[in-house]
């Protein structure tokens, strides 16, 4: 067990606690820029997405994990994002440009969304946010003078000034810069008044008030970030796929998002890149466990869905804190050993408390 | 004419809406969940009607029967396994749970084999007549969806207004805390109300299977009646059948007289609207929290 002492606000707030956490995130870091030269070409490709669904998780993560406002059309952003950077890219803007490009317009996107979020609350805002996703997938599909329409788009290998990048450990590093980057900012935002701000509204938005918290302004701005966050994510989505069709981008993807969180871990960091591998492997696992399973149940086609539906109702009811959660679990329990308590974590239970009346 | 006949045809699919949004609408005014399912309820239904009256091969009316009973079961089941051991837990955790329900159901259906992956047709009595009334067209099937919401309303409605049970409910929802300081059995009234709304489901997609086919897939639709239950206002009863009215109507106009694409985000751009001007719905009660 690790006692830290702390002795200033610089301490409390820094991002590497102790030792420790310098260690095994260094190892990481190392292990990730190995990675192309560890990793065969599948599993690379493979730990791309991880990273690009990563962003788009930390986007939602900051939403709904953060500052409590769930989204159901955040794959909306995503495919603003994505075409985006396809259509700038074609018109031979250097990638880094039209990636700012595609975060900013996400995130302008993220605004215009943000505000009926000021009026409404809770699953009027889900709903709202579902019509608005259905509404900008309906847009991608139509306009196709400059999306291709439901033909689809093609985007190019990542290209600056006559230099491209088409090796898949050239994109991976693309990728790896982003993630880091995208990480340090959230985990720095949250720990700005800015951030502390989100979290108060998340836990309390009549409280968040009283404090002198301008609602409307912040719930914009964690739109916006999130937006543009998982617009970045679409930016090198476009790129990964090199494809672009509007049904990539329907209400299923919104919903993959939604479990990613959910099952990484609403409200930790950690917590989106967790989701991010569970929704990259399961699919990995759910193929090699075909083979053990009798044909009729193995070969079946919705097979997929059911496992990820009963995945996510098992998590909501057994470990509402998700994957992150779990290995909290897993942490005290090591580091205690052996008076770890059966209910250290236990859920409260509370009286079923009113939405209603908000 | 022309008018008339389309807005006849969109009402219809309003009540098939409307039934839905109904099921939203009860499940939220008891539980304040909101159960992303619904439309997968009635897709189970539709199953479950094609299942008795193909396979198993009953009567058109016993399997109808059969598919009500087995669908209330259903729900009070669902409520009881998995809704009820997290109550009071966030409602974000709540919808989750109900979208993998959802998916759960869904992927369960596909993989039935050889019937999962198609579509299917539910043979009804009524398959196929066609009433002319000078120059407007009425198929049998939509006047048998705008005739059996109705009745189904007015049941409700009697429900709600005479019956100890539906007073009860309706004191469960305005304030579960002091219905159950009464004595009214809470947890025992959200598990009816769960059965309630699958009925309700199982009702519509019963409805719906003769007009599109019956498939895996046909419970998106549910997604499109949650623009019809905000329209309405979410509290309230009358507003989910009104919601759907609108939405329906809206829908089949926007269909006929908008450029192509307008149809399918009808419902959508009507419910941003709505929203904006006025959040809590037609019907929606007007509530302010007090610290």
């Amino acid at each position: 067990m690790r006692f830290i002492f702390k002795t200033s606000y610089a301490q409390d707030i820094r991002l590497a606690k102790h030792g420790g956490h310098v260690f095994w995130y260094g190892l990481l870091a190392v292990g990730l820029l190995l990675a192309p030269w560890l990793l065969d070409e599948y599993w690379l490709a493979q730990l791309t997405f991880v990273l690009i669904y990563a962003i788009a998780g930390l986007g939602l993560m900051l939403l709904a994990g953060f500052t409590g406002q769930f989204s159901l059309g955040h794959a909306a952003f995503l495919g603003v994002g994505a075409y985006t950077q396809a259509i700038l890219t074609n018109a031979g803007w250097p990638f880094p440009l039209a990636m700012l490009c595609a975060a900013v317009l996400a995130a302008a996107v993220g605004v215009v969304v943000g505000l009926p979020a000021l009026r409404v609350k809770g699953i009027y805002l889900g709903i709202a946010t579902l019509a608005f996703g259905f509404i900008v997938e309906e847009v991608l599909a139509r306009w196709e003078s400059l999306t291709g329409g439901n033909a689809g788009l093609m985007a190019g290998a990542p290209a600056m000034f006559g230099w491209t990048i088409d090796s898949s450990a050239g994109f991976y590093a693309i990728c790896l810069i982003t993630a880091v980057l995208a990480t340090l900012g959230t985990l720095n935002l949250l720990r700005t008044p800015t951030g502390r701000a989100f979290i108060a509204i998340r836990d309390s938005e009549i409280s968040a008030q009283s404090m002198g918290i301008h609602l409307a302004r912040y719930k914009t701005l964690a739109f916006a970030l999130s937006a543009a966050l998982a617009g970045l994510a679409g930016a090198l989505y476009a790129h990964k796929l090199q494809f672009l069709s509007p049904d990539q981008f329907n209400i299923l993807q919104s919903i993959d998002l939604l479990l990613l969180v959910v099952i990484g871990g609403l409200g930790s960091v950690h917590g989106a890149f967790l989701g991010a591998i569970f929704l990259i492997a399961m699919p990995q696992l759910i193929a090699l466990g075909k083979d053990y399973l009798p044909e009729a149940i193995g070969q079946a086609p919705g097979l997929q869905a059911v496992v990820y539906g009963a995945v996510l109702i098992a998590f909501v009811l057994f470990e509402p804190m998700g994957l992150y959660g779990r290995w909290l679990k897993i942490r005290t329990w090591l580091q205690l050993f052996p008076f770890y308590r059966q209910g250290m974590f236990k859920r409260q239970k509370s009286f079923q408390k009113s939405d209603r009346l908000k | 004419m022309q008018f008339v006949q389309l807005v006849i045809s969109g009402v219809a699919l309003g009540c098939i809406y409307g039934l839905i949004a109904l099921g939203f609408v009860l499940i939220y005014k008891a539980t304040e969940t909101v159960n992303f399912a619904q439309g997968e309820l009635m897709m189970l239904g539709a199953f479950c009607g094609l299942a008795g009256s193909t396979l198993l091969g009953f009567p058109f009316w016993v399997s109808v029967l059969g598919t009500l009973a087995a669908m209330a079961l259903f729900g009070v089941l669902t409520e009881r396994l998995v809704i009820r051991p997290i109550l009071g837990q966030p409602a974000f955790s709540i919808v989750m749970l109900t979208i993998g329900i959802g998916y759960v159901a869904r992927g369960a259906i596909t993989m039935i084999p050889t019937i999962g992956t198609e579509t299917h047709t539910l043979p009804v009595p009524y398959k196929d007549q066609v009433w002319r009334l000078g120059e407007l067209v009425l198929s049998a099937e939509q006047v048998v969806v705008i005739g059996v919401t109705a009745v189904l309303c007015a049941l409700l409605y009697a429900m709600f207004r005479f019956t100890r049970l539906g007073i009860a409910m309706q004191a469960a929802s305005q304030n579960q805390l002091a219905a159950y300081y009464m004595g009214i059995p809470v947890k025992r009234l959200n598990g009816l109300v769960w059965g309630l709304a699958a009925l309700v489901a199982a009702i519509a997609g019963l409805l719906l299977a003769p007009i599109t086919f019956v498939y895996a897939n046909m419970g998106f639709i549910g997604l499109k009646a949650f623009p019809a239950a905000v329209v309405g206002g979410f509290g309230s009863l009358p507003g989910a059948i009104v919601g759907g009215l609108i939405i329906g109507v809206v829908e089949s106009l926007a269909g006929f007289y908008l450029p192509e694409g307008f149809k399918d985000t009808a419902a959508y751009i009507v419910v941003l609207v709505m929203l904006m001007v006025k959040p809590n719905g037609l019907f929606g009660e007007k509530l302010r929290k007090k610290v």
